[in-house]
């Protein structure tokens, strides 16, 4: 298997066109070069368009390189003998919960990915149990799939995924369509899988949920723009705006205050972080 | 008519039930309220499953009323007899993801589907997809750009164009930022913003997303299972964290910030909506 010293995912080069019938293929990633370790989270931002859902597609063979190469836990995805080696790795959830959800209740949907896999009987139960309590949904394991909430959903995808066992979860705006108690419980699940060990992979349009992982990665028209933690992501508004995005609200109200207020902290990312600057400033001032 | 008390959209104890009398009958619309004058951007604020898309489908006869009553422009969409193709001419409804619904090769032949419909004469069509796509910031000359070329901002414009060239007096649009990236985000509301000005005419804005809504509402409804829980103008419903939050709704984060100084003691005199007001508040705290 592969060394502790190896990375988890490694990226080299890639480049990916969609081809578009009798017109030139359209090019979507443009020599992209990226490792990404175990036990990571890294948030994927940039505008529409900018190849944060072709990239993510490379990382369980969904989509393989036009050229370059992509190796998840070792194994080259060009090699097809090693797909299913490699979405065992990485699993992968999407942006509309209805379209990811495949049996009538929601122990059974869990239960589609390792049936597939032919695991036995005992260690299908126990999968299946692990995933269900791992995204809170214990209690509505024998409840029509249909009749959840989104956000119970977009969960039960997460659970069918992790029910595979991956190391890697490949995340792709899975909260864009969720109202703000389906963010926070499906943000809440992520939180404690990255936690629990499992590397987040997350493209999102969301800066406050970006600002929460370890790594940012800024994609631009196919390739790597800027790359790092939150605080240095985020530093430069200007390069954020040519790329088409935003500072988190919480960051673009306490860089306003540190204009007229030079001691005020520009890098905070929350709404408490906030808070909690005004309270030490208002101390200070008064 | 066009007097600014007459409401262009109203209302009146509207029920819903998918599937009635079956073993999956499923309510939801349970007597809802609700009306819009000309010049008002109304937002609807819910849960998801709060049944905010379904009244919105309402609104240009998708559903007709089980119970209650829906008046739009003056027509009843309750009239078994209303022509319906004036009521959806005068409401333009904008739904999910507009975008996957575009159909033609070119993009200029989407925004005209509509107006070659109402039989307009060519130029008279020519001259509704030049309006409709200068008022969504697409060149005209993007009309011969192969619809899937375009981005994702640029198609659910495009899906924007083809309903305002109807020159619909009332849009309903179904959450009209999701999904979309930052800079698309605000270009649409700049949009909406521009459209709605005219005071002959209402925007209907169902999202859950406060901000947006907190952007552009000058009155919101927030519905709850099935039913108008709380009506107001934002700054007062957004105060009222006690009803939004059991609910599984949230604040902007400028309101946020503000309630949660006041929780600790602060003196803030103002309700807040956006972060430029709740700068200004802040600043006050701390004599800048």
């Amino acid at each position: 298997m592969t060394a502790a010293t190896e990375p988890l995912i490694r990226v080299a080069g890639l480049h990916y066109a969609y081809e578009a019938g009798t017109r030139p293929p359209i090019s979507a990633l443009r020599g992209i070069d990226l490792t990404i370790n175990a036990g990571e989270h890294v948030a994927l931002v940039g505008a529409n368009g900018s190849g944060k859902s072709t990239l993510l597609r490379h990382l369980n063979a969904l989509l393989l390189p036009s050229q370059g190469n992509v190796w998840v836990a070792g194994w080259n995805t060009h090699e097809q003998q090693h797909w299913r080696d490699i979405r065992c790795t990485v699993g992968m959830v999407f942006q509309s919960p209805e379209a990811q959800i495949v049996a009538t209740t929601v122990e059974e949907d869990v239960a589609f990915g390792p049936e597939n896999l032919g695991v036995s009987r005992s260690e299908l139960q126990a999968r299946v149990d692990w995933a269900l309590r791992a995204t809170g949904l214990m209690e509505l394991r024998a409840k029509a799939s249909h009749s959840l909430s989104a956000g119970q959903k977009q969960r039960l995808a997460i659970a069918g995924a992790l029910a595979i066992r991956p190391r890697c979860l490949a995340l792709d705006e899975v909260t864009a369509m969720l109202d703000p108690a389906g963010c926070a419980q499906v943000s809440a699940v992520i939180t404690q899988l990255h936690r629990a060990g499992i590397t987040i992979i997350s493209a999102t349009h969301d800066m406050g949920e970006a600002a929460a992982a370890q790594r940012v990665i800024v994609l631009d028209k196919g390739r790597i723009a800027l790359q790092g933690s939150p605080r240095e992501v985020f530093a430069d508004d200007a390069s954020l705006l040519a790329f088409q995005l935003d500072l988190p609200a919480a960051t673009h109200m306490a860089r306003t205050l540190a204009r007229r207020l030079p001691q005020f902290p520009r890098d905070v990312f929350t709404v408490s972080e906030l808070v909690d600057a005004i309270v030490v400033h208002a101390g200070v001032t008064s | 008519m066009n007097t600014a008390s007459t409401p262009i959209v109203e209302v009146r104890g509207l029920w819903h039930t998918y599937l009635a009398g079956t073993p999956l009958e499923t309510p939801s619309l349970r007597g809802v309220d609700l009306c819009a004058l000309r010049g008002e951007t109304v937002g609807i604020i819910g849960p998801t499953g709060s049944g905010k898309s379904t009244l919105l489908q309402h609104l240009n006869g998708l559903w007709r009323p089980q119970r209650g009553e829906v008046h739009v422009c003056g027509l009843s969409v309750n009239d078994p007899a209303i022509d319906l193709r004036v009521i959806r001419q005068q409401v333009g409804l904008v739904f999910q993801n507009p975008e996957d619904q575009l159909f033609e090769r070119y993009a200029g032949d989407d925004v005209a589907f509509g107006p070659r419909n109402l039989k307009l004469g060519r130029e008279e069509v020519r001259e509704r997809v030049r309006e409709a796509m200068e008022q969504c910031g697409l060149p005209f000359s993007f009309k011969d750009r192969l619809t899937l070329e375009l981005s994702q901002g640029e198609r659910r414009r495009l899906a924007l164009a083809g309903v305002l060239a109807q020159r619909p007096q009332v849009l309903a649009l179904d959450e009209p930022t999701a999904g979309l990236d930052p800079q698309g985000r605000l270009e649409l509301l700049r949009i909406l913003r521009q459209w709605g000005k005219d005071g002959d005419r209402a925007i209907i804005l169902a999202s859950h997303n406060m901000e947006d809504l907190a952007e552009l509402a000058t009155r919101v409804y927030v519905l709850v299972a099935g039913q108008v829980v709380l009506e107001g103008p934002p700054e007062q419903v957004f105060e009222r964290t006690d009803v939004l939050v059991p609910a599984g709704l949230s604040v902007p984060p400028a309101v946020e910030v503000i309630q949660e100084l006041r929780r600790r003691g602060f003196t803030v005199p103002h309700a807040v909506l956006t972060p430029a007001q709740a700068i200004r508040q802040i600043e006050a705290i701390l004599h800048a």
